[in-house]
């Protein structure tokens, strides 16, 4: 199994998944007219890491922008985050927001308030 | 032959940045964008009101996007030559800054039959206060389904959401088959 790394456009974003170290980081701006298209790889390869995954997962998101259509495959790649934490596997999701942006901050809160993996909200300064 | 400086001076008065009558395709979208956040850096808005700005655009012009109805050449009088095909795809939009408040208004054909509801959705969201409207957007987020079109239901709770203000819309008939959608959108910088 190999990780994956996508490079940024300006409609979306950075992905790197090295799954032999549990670092998921998605970086950039997420707003594609098609979301579910663009996200396919990354939550099918969370699917198969799910089945052996290291005893620390470590995601970091860091985005600047993400439309409406991009926030449900967001949620998709937590609940796979989130059965992996449940069947015992530290897994810790690292929500960075720029400083001031109380949208940004507020989005990460709403998909805390969803999933049961612990969150750790980050502010940038600038 | 248009009156162009009636269009001019129009534009000029409602503080018009950018203005677009046409379809909306994807690559359209990336280049409007591109264009409005190069004027939003000029401008020298506060970082947060320039995400804001930047965000309700992307909603209000992927719902375009997804959800305008194809309309047939010859409507309400008007011969429709631009693009091909029997059927076309043409919405309006447009952004300005008046008094330290954007505004963005949008304009496109929907099937009648679909009026009551969109209609009845908007008005739905417009009852909402702050909080309301933050658990309704977890709900449809959590558990609605992805549209065959690509939406999620959220844009326009969204929309709502960040701009801290009610949705203002208009539905003109315009024969017994379609009407015209016209939505206008306020965002205040804070």
């Amino acid at each position: 199994m190999e990780g994956i790394t996508i490079e940024g456009t300006p409609k979306t974003p950075t992905i790197n998944f090295d799954i032999a170290t549990g670092h998921l980081e998605i970086k950039g701006r997420s707003i594609p007219e098609n979301s579910i298209e663009f996200y396919k790889p990354i939550v099918e390869l969370l699917d198969r890491y799910a089945a052996k995954p290291q005893a620390n997962t470590n995601v970091k998101i860091q985005l600047e922008y993400f439309n409406t259509s991009s926030s449900k495959c967001i949620l998709d790649i937590f609940k796979k985050l989130e059965a992996i934490h449940k069947a015992g596997n530290a897994t810790i999701i690292n929500w960075h927001y720029e400083q001031d942006d109380e949208d940004m901050l507020e989005a990460g809160e709403d998909y805390q308030a969803i999933i049961a993996v612990p969150f750790k909200m980050i502010e940038e300064a600038d | 032959m248009v009156d162009i400086y009636d269009f001019y001076d129009k534009m000029e008065r409602n503080n018009i940045m950018l203005s677009f009558k046409g379809d909306i395709t994807a690559e359209l979208l990336t280049s409007i964008l591109q264009i409005m956040e190069s004027k939003l850096d000029t401008m020298q808005e506060q970082p947060k009101t320039k995400k804001k700005v930047y965000n309700v655009l992307v909603e209000c012009l992927q719902n375009l996007y997804h959800h305008m109805d194809e309309i047939p050449r010859s409507l309400n009088g008007i011969s429709i030559t631009t693009g091909t095909g029997e059927n076309i795809r043409s919405a309006i939009f447009m952004i300005g800054k008046m008094d330290n408040e954007y505004n963005i208004v949008t304009g496109n054909y929907i099937l009648s039959k679909n009026v009551e509801v969109l209609q009845t959705r908007l008005d739905e969201i417009n009852k909402l206060s702050k909080e309301e409207l933050k658990d309704y957007y977890k709900a449809v987020l959590n558990n609605g389904q992805m549209s065959a079109k690509g939406g999620g239901g959220l844009g326009m709770i969204d929309i709502a959401r960040k701009t801290g203000q009610k949705l203002k819309y208009n539905f003109m008939p315009i024969d017994d088959m379609y009407s015209f959608f016209s939505l206008n959108i306020k965002i205040t910088p804070q």
